[in-house]
């Protein structure tokens, strides 16, 4: 050792607001709304680079939707989407409390985040396919999968689609362009890319779209779709939701905050950019522009969705513990539901009375869908689905040691 | 019928099945252009074009997690792992997904997808290019495992592999690429081309997963084994004139059960033999097997003969490998007990 050299030190990045602390969000900059121009599709990724470091958004603070990405819904789709992100977070709401109530084992709200799978899915059509993770049942919800069937697969009952072998809300809709979900995270990356490159190798003209968290952006196989992506210009669309959080952890221990997650699709040469993951019209105008990219053949998008993830992590986690309470309401982009809502009210398309109307519309829908799956059955009561079926689907034919193993469990 | 290597045989079977069926693609490392480091896919791109036989980025799990999305969306991808030595990358895509997608999702989505690995020792391969993996993919419900040992059984064996609907690895020995081998590394090596089991079939002929071969018909004992050690069996056998009834078994997964506890209940004596380290390797699963099915038939406690449980070794190469003469002393100790 030099005599000018002293001990190394390990960083270990923490966040700006624990417990107790006063959320900060000033260093959090926020372009204004329609201060990103609009390129064309078959841009190259080269010329956009700014784009990984600003952020796209529609609306403004009046509830104005301005510049060049404004102006693709109509109204009725705008109230459509409203419709959607109200449908989904009274759906949280209520299994929420289902959890609670010990009628399923466990459940994953998307408190914060509707705007980010609603909106999405509207750019998407039939045939399209998502690799979704375990927060993006807009997607669901937004291509009109039954609601229904979602709560029979949280249940766990005898009309559970995956016949009560997955944990709830590991979904699973190839009709409704809605990969099966796995619990292993950043895997459904890489297949998305898989997935797209089948498209193009059969010469259709479908598109997928890959999905991932901030915290997952760490794994192997982010890395691996991203390389992937490139190297065959897959006509894929792949989004990071950067929720802020991974469960406990910040999304500086994955590095965010060094450049921006959107940044890390320069290295690979993929056309990145971010959005204001709480403006629905932004996420809507960026997945279309994006998906059209892919589906022309110009290659794949790299989208990180800027948002909060509101509420905890699981029905298994308490935020409380490791940040402060007062941190969702400081989010400086907002709520998604109170904007769009705002929005639509400053176009004279809405009220307050009509919003009220809507949410009991969406509550009384949600209320209907509950007792109908509850009177199929619940984790804890009612019809289940039958112990045989568990040896079913590990082959497409069973083999002998497994139908041995189910005479022998009594089925 | 033409006289072929196991290389050969690997080739045409990818020929026939791409010929057959547009579905199928076929990537990884090195594969496309050059036509793979062991020459398997040779002439497949200039064939079938860039679209059907590819090089792939030099990530295992990236190579899988693709090949997964592709399996789904409808194709049938037939992807090489350098050496099964390198697949441990791709662990969490084979196990967590891959082997999962049909049971998970209830058949909305199926993964029909081939997986092959160069796999075993005795080519002084050392620690990374000597491993024998395949418990660790028997023990993954929702697999199936496969290794031929001579070129028919290859093309056929990865021909029924591609028609299959579910996933699976594909383990080549690559001791016996281009011929057979018992283990006596200080004797010339034979070719395929002058064997009887170099012999492939035209066509798309299968040899069905799930089936096991007879290579020795014998009286006094079951020898239990797979890809190289299929070999060395028959030569222990022929050496140490134990009659030994010799069994391919092929597949490891599906297993045929039938015809291991047809044997052993004939013979009343079992000893297995495989090249992977022997703690929890599939020679357990066997032992356990035949001890469940033929407890009242045995005369003797079966033996396992195999790698030792350290990592593969490059100047101990034959010391480490289960050779001829540790196969021998086995049949002879199992008939004395």
């Amino acid at each position: 050792m030099t005599s000018d050299t002293r001990p190394l030190s390990l960083n270990v990045p923490e966040p700006g607001c624990r417990p107790g602390n006063t959320p900060d969000f000033s260093g959090f900059e926020i372009p204004r709304a329609g201060a990103v121009p609009r390129p064309p599709v078959d841009v190259d990724p080269d010329a956009i680079r700014d784009m990984a470091f600003s952020i796209v958004r529609v609306l403004n603070k009046d509830g104005e939707a301005v510049g060049d990405w404004a102006g693709a819904l109509s109204t009725e789709e705008l109230h459509e989407g409203l419709r959607h992100m109200l449908l989904l977070r009274t759906f949280d709401a209520r299994m929420l409390n289902a959890q609670r109530q010990g009628k399923t084992s466990f459940y994953m709200q998307h408190l914060g985040e509707e705007a980010v799978s609603c909106a999405f899915s509207r750019a998407l059509e039939p045939g399209d396919m998502n690799f979704p993770t375990y927060r993006q049942a807009g997607l669901l919800i937004a291509s009109g999968y039954p609601m229904v069937t979602m709560m029979n697969q949280i249940y766990s009952n005898a009309e559970d689609p995956l016949h009560g072998r997955q944990l709830p809300i590991m979904y699973s809709s190839k009709e409704h362009g809605f990969f099966t979900i796995s619990g292993n995270l950043g895997t459904q990356f890489v297949q998305s890319v898989g997935w797209a490159m089948a498209s193009a190798i059969s010469g259709d003209t479908r598109i997928a779209a890959g999905w991932i968290g901030d915290g997952s952006t760490a794994e192997n196989d982010f890395h691996a779709a991203m390389v992937f992506a490139s190297t065959y210009t897959a006509p894929v669309v792949l989004n990071i939701v950067n929720n802020q959080w991974a469960i406990s952890t910040f999304q500086g221990i994955a590095r965010g905050g060094v450049g921006t997650f959107a940044a890390r699709g320069h290295g690979f040469g993929i056309a990145s950019v971010r959005v204001d993951g709480n403006d629905y019209l932004a996420v809507h105008a960026v997945a279309k522009w994006a998906c059209e990219r892919a589906r022309r053949g110009h290659g794949p998008t790299l989208i990180e969705h800027v948002t909060y993830r509101a509420g905890g992590h699981s029905t298994s986690d308490d935020p409380s513990a490791y940040r402060s309470r007062r941190e969702a309401a400081a989010w400086p982009l907002g709520d998604p539901v109170e904007r769009l809502k705002k929005h639509l009210i400053a176009i004279g398309e809405w009220s307050e009375e009509r919003h009220a109307q809507a949410e009991a519309e969406v509550l009384d829908t949600v209320r209907t869908a509950q007792k109908e799956a509850e009177a199929i059955g619940t984790l804890s009561a009612g019809k289940v689905p039958s112990p045989r079926d568990m040896f079913e689907g590990v082959y497409e034919t069973m083999p002998p040691h497994l139908i041995r193993q189910r005479q022998e469990a009594g089925f | 019928m033409a006289r072929m290597t196991m290389i050969e045989a690997i080739r045409e079977a990818h020929d026939a099945a791409m010929a057959a069926d547009e579905r199928v693609v076929v990537f990884g490392e090195d594969v496309g252009f050059f036509g793979g480091v062991f020459r398997c896919t040779a002439g497949l791109q200039e064939k079938y074009g860039k679209s059907r036989c590819f090089d792939a980025p030099i990530n295992e799990s990236g190579i899988v997690g693709t090949a997964i999305g592709m399996a789904a969306y409808g194709l049938k991808p037939v992807i090489e792992i350098q050496f099964a030595d390198y697949v441990y990358p791709a662990y969490d895509q084979i196990v967590s997904e891959a082997a999962r997608l049909r049971h998970r999702s209830n058949a909305d989505f199926t993964c029909p997808l081939v997986i092959r690995m160069p796999t075993g020792g005795g080519i002084f391969g050392g620690q990374t290019h000597s491993q024998s993996p395949e418990a660790l993919f028997t023990h993954v419900s929702g697999l199936k495992v496969v290794m031929p040992s001579n070129p028919r059984d290859a093309k056929g064996l990865l021909l029924a592999s591609i028609a299959d609907p579910d996933p699976v690895i594909f383990f080549e020995p690559k001791r016996l690429y281009n011929g057979p081998f018992d283990g006596h590394h200080d004797q010339p090596v034979e070719s395929w081309k002058s064997h009887p089991l170099g012999e492939v079939p035209d066509g798309d002929d299968i040899v069905p997963l799930g089936k096991a071969a007879i290579r020795r018909e014998g009286a006094e004992v079951t020898v239990l084994a797979y890809g190289t050690m299929v070999f060395v069996a028959e030569a222990a056998a022929e050496e140490t004139g134990v009659d030994a009834e010799v069994i391919d078994l092929r597949s490891l997964m599906p297993l045929d059960l039938e015809a291991i506890v047809g044997s052993v209940q004939k013979t009343g004596r079992c000893v297995i033999v495989h090249e992977a380290t022997r703690t929890s390797g599939f020679g357990a699963e066997l032992m356990a097997l035949v001890q469940e099915h033929c407890f009242y038939h045995l005369e003797a406690p079966v033996i396992r003969v195999t790698g030792w449980d350290t990592p593969y070794p490059h100047a101990q190469e034959w010391e480490y490998f289960p050779g001829p003469g540790r196969v021998g002393e086995a049949l002879k100790k199992v008939m004395e007990d």
